[in-house]
């Protein structure tokens, strides 16, 4: 049934309709919304979980990495410096191949402190070995947060949901949500490949020489490959119970464009309107939506924009001394490829700043008005007084 | 990652024959004896720390029982996380027991340790104390005693300041059962883990104290006389606290504390003003620790 709820109750509810077993977390904002609701759902005994109330973020990841050790279905969210803090564990928890699901709302990194939204954090989270999913909006964020539970347990890896703060956390939006016999059609009880058993003992996580340590992460890594496989068929399955879909990328008329446009997030719904606005005008201009950024979609990301004249990416993030990140690997994903478009990198929105339509018109026309990007990195909407009077 | 790699069982105890401990080190034995006392129903919770070495590389474990090793600072939270899934199987007999080193412990598993036991988990909290970093080649820890030589107390720059008192602050958070125990005093060792093991429902910590022949400079074949001189002297009493509140002493020492000092590579320089001034402090604790357990006898 349909419910007015928010972005962060979306996840909180998909979290309790996957039964999770085992729930640690630490607050932060704006990730509480989350944990508070599913703190509830325990003590009034609408999930059946064991809720533990960690001093930090990092024991948070610990305690779900135990909790996975021990078989659990785990689930934790976190958000910026919570993240941070996370970091050791996050590589813990992909190399150890536990299902974890975190939902991670993108917030700025201080100082100086800043609550809003930011993709820097979880994207310097980038080589931990998380399966990382950028969702758009609050029924997106329900039905992803379902699919990483099969996701997660289909490859043996944690899997990161990925909303933006605010704009998709605190946003109330009419969510479809779904019921319980439908979602364990779906989402079975979990039966762990290994967890820790007296009556059949094993080590986890020991020590591991130069013998074999290289081929345990070349098995993370071609389950990292299997995961985009694996989604696309958790997807169809998906949609066939539920009757909706939300593909790893998403391309919208992006076959005849000159330029297109890369977005993900919430941002990219701004830029649905945006590309309307500009196609009644007879500019020819597409829209590529990354949802899956770790696997990296490569094959995908060369199918829909190479052809294309222009790419445009937007990020809401920056790695200081190299520009946008979703830029850097659009780069990298296109540069064997023939033939491969300029890509224009735009950084725009850090910290919480809207991202308007005419940010985006703005960045089309830039686009549009250079044969080439001038520079890397083009930042969009910058004060210059605030500038100079921070420089130096 | 799956290690399906427990190796043959010579032996009745839970330890296989083979591990990577140096001779005589003071873990191994205490994790012999402790798993001899809580039974084949426990996992084992190991951060970094010695035992993630003695252990062994994959893929042999020196282990009868399940290992879960785990990121240094986390022993307090992961062992949190594995009892929660252990209690939605259903399974509340078996033990978890966390063990760490005094690293692990003291300095950067505290925090982990101390929201563990705050929430009174359900598990075995142990400490094998071997009083510096001796993984990774004896540098001070904050289980570092009073007058120690170690890799970055070197030469005059030993160390100055005392060893923080771990089972105080452990008894501070008022769970049901903390006690000290030494490799020296196996039957008292291993009753006070068996009595650990069968206190279900809160948290227990239990502070081991390990002799390493390595980095306190002794004979390996001395690990264990070093460890009773440390009960005998009063240096490291063996007591028991229930609730936070409740103290029982276990054996009263009556040596003077030059007997341990002067049998330890680590305290050689020591001048006799110096031994003077830890008998003093010595003196003084084992005093305010009698009186606690007067008190709790009232």
């Amino acid at each position: 049934m349909k419910k007015v709820i928010e972005g962060s109750h979306a996840v909180s509810e998909a979290a309790r309709l996957a039964r999770v077993q085992v729930i640690a977390a630490y607050p932060i904002t704006p990730q509480t919304h989350i944990v508070e609701a599913l703190s509830e759902h325990c003590s009034n005994g609408t999930l059946n979980a064991r809720f533990i109330n960690v001093e930090s973020e990092h024991s948070a990841m610990a305690a779900v990495i135990g909790a996975a050790s021990g078989g659990a279905r785990a689930f934790t969210a976190s958000s910026s410096h919570g993240l941070a803090y996370m970091h050791e564990l996050l590589h813990w928890a992909s190399a150890a191949r536990l299902p974890i699901v975190m939902a991670e709302v993108n917030r700025a990194l201080g100082p100086g402190w800043n609550i809003w939204t930011d993709q820097t954090d979880s994207l310097a989270q980038r080589d931990t070995g998380w399966i990382q999913l950028y969702c758009e909006d609050g029924q997106e964020a329900l039905d992803t947060t379902l699919q990483a539970f099969r996701l997660a347990e289909a490859v043996n890896l944690p899997v990161m949901v990925v909303l933006d703060a605010f704009y998709l956390s605190h946003t109330f939006e009419p969510i479809e949500v779904p019921d319980q016999e439908t979602v364990d059609r779906f989402l079975p009880a979990p039966s762990p490949r290994f967890q820790l058993d007296t009556a059949d003992p094993s080590a986890f996580n020991q020590l591991v020489t130069p013998a074999a340590y290289m081929e345990m992460r070349y098995n993370t890594q071609l389950a990292m490959e299997e995961a985009q496989r694996r989604l696309i068929q958790i997807e169809k399955e998906f949609e066939t119970i539920f009757g909706r879909s939300h593909a790893p990328v998403e391309a919208v008329a992006c076959e005849d464009a000159e330029i297109i446009m890369v977005t993900t997030g919430t941002v990219t719904s701004t830029c649905r309107q945006v590309l309307a606005d500009l196609r009644s005008r007879g500019e020819k201009v597409g829209l590529f939506k990354l949802k899956l950024f770790r696997p990296l979609p490569t094959d995908l990301i060369c199918r829909h924009l190479s052809s294309a004249g222009k790419i445009a990416v937007i990020d809401r993030n920056i790695s200081f001394g190299a520009g946008g990140i979703f830029a850097q690997e659009i780069r990298a994903g296109l540069c064997n490829h023939e033939p491969h478009p300029p890509v224009f990198g735009f950084v725009a929105g850090l910290g919480g700043r809207d991202i308007t339509p005419d940010t985006l018109v703005e960045i089309y026309n830039h686009t549009k008005n250079n044969p080439a990007p001038s520079e890397e990195t083009i930042w969009i909407g910058l004060n210059q007084e605030t500038v100079e009077a921070w420089s130096n | 990652m799956l290690n399906k790699n427990v190796g043959i069982s010579a032996y009745n105890d839970l330890m296989n024959p083979g591990h990577l401990g140096c001779p005589g080190c003071g873990a191994t034995i205490a994790m012999k004896l402790a798993l001899q006392a809580l039974g084949e129903k426990t996992m084992v919770v190991i951060p970094a720390c010695c035992w993630g070495v003695i252990a062994g590389p994959y893929p042999q474990s020196a282990l009868k029982v399940p290992i879960l090793h785990t990121a240094f600072a986390t022993a307090g939270a992961a062992a949190s996380g594995l009892r929660a899934a252990l209690d939605m199987r259903g399974d509340t007999e078996t033990n978890i027991l966390s063990w760490a080193g005094d690293g692990g412990t003291f300095d950067i598993g505290f925090q982990s340790l101390s929201g563990a036991v705050e929430r009174n988990e359900d598990c075995i909290f142990v400490c094998y104390d071997n009083e510096a970093y001796m993984n990774t080649g004896v540098q001070r820890s904050s289980a570092t005693p009073y007058g120690t030589r170690t890799t970055t107390t070197p030469a005059d720059k030993w160390k100055k300041t005392g060893k923080k008192n771990i089972m105080e602050a452990l008894a501070a958070h008022r769970i049901p059962y903390a006690a000290t125990a030494s490799i020296g005093y196996p039957d008292d060792l291993m009753r006070k883990f068996k009595k650990a093991g069968e206190m279900k429902g809160g948290s227990r910590f239990i502070h081991v104290l390990a002799t390493c022949p390595t980095g306190w400079r002794i004979g390996s074949e001395l690990s264990v006389k070093v460890a009773r001189l440390a009960v005998q002297t009063n240096v490291f009493p063996l007591y028991e606290v229930k609730d936070g509140i409740h103290y029982t002493v276990n054996i009263k020492g009556d040596r003077k504390v030059d007997a341990y000092f002067m049998s330890q590579g680590r305290f050689k320089h020591l001048a006799e003003a110096d031994i003077a001034l830890i008998q003093q402090q010595v003196d003084a604790e084992w005093d305010l620790l009698t009186r606690k357990a007067k008190l709790s006898c009232q």
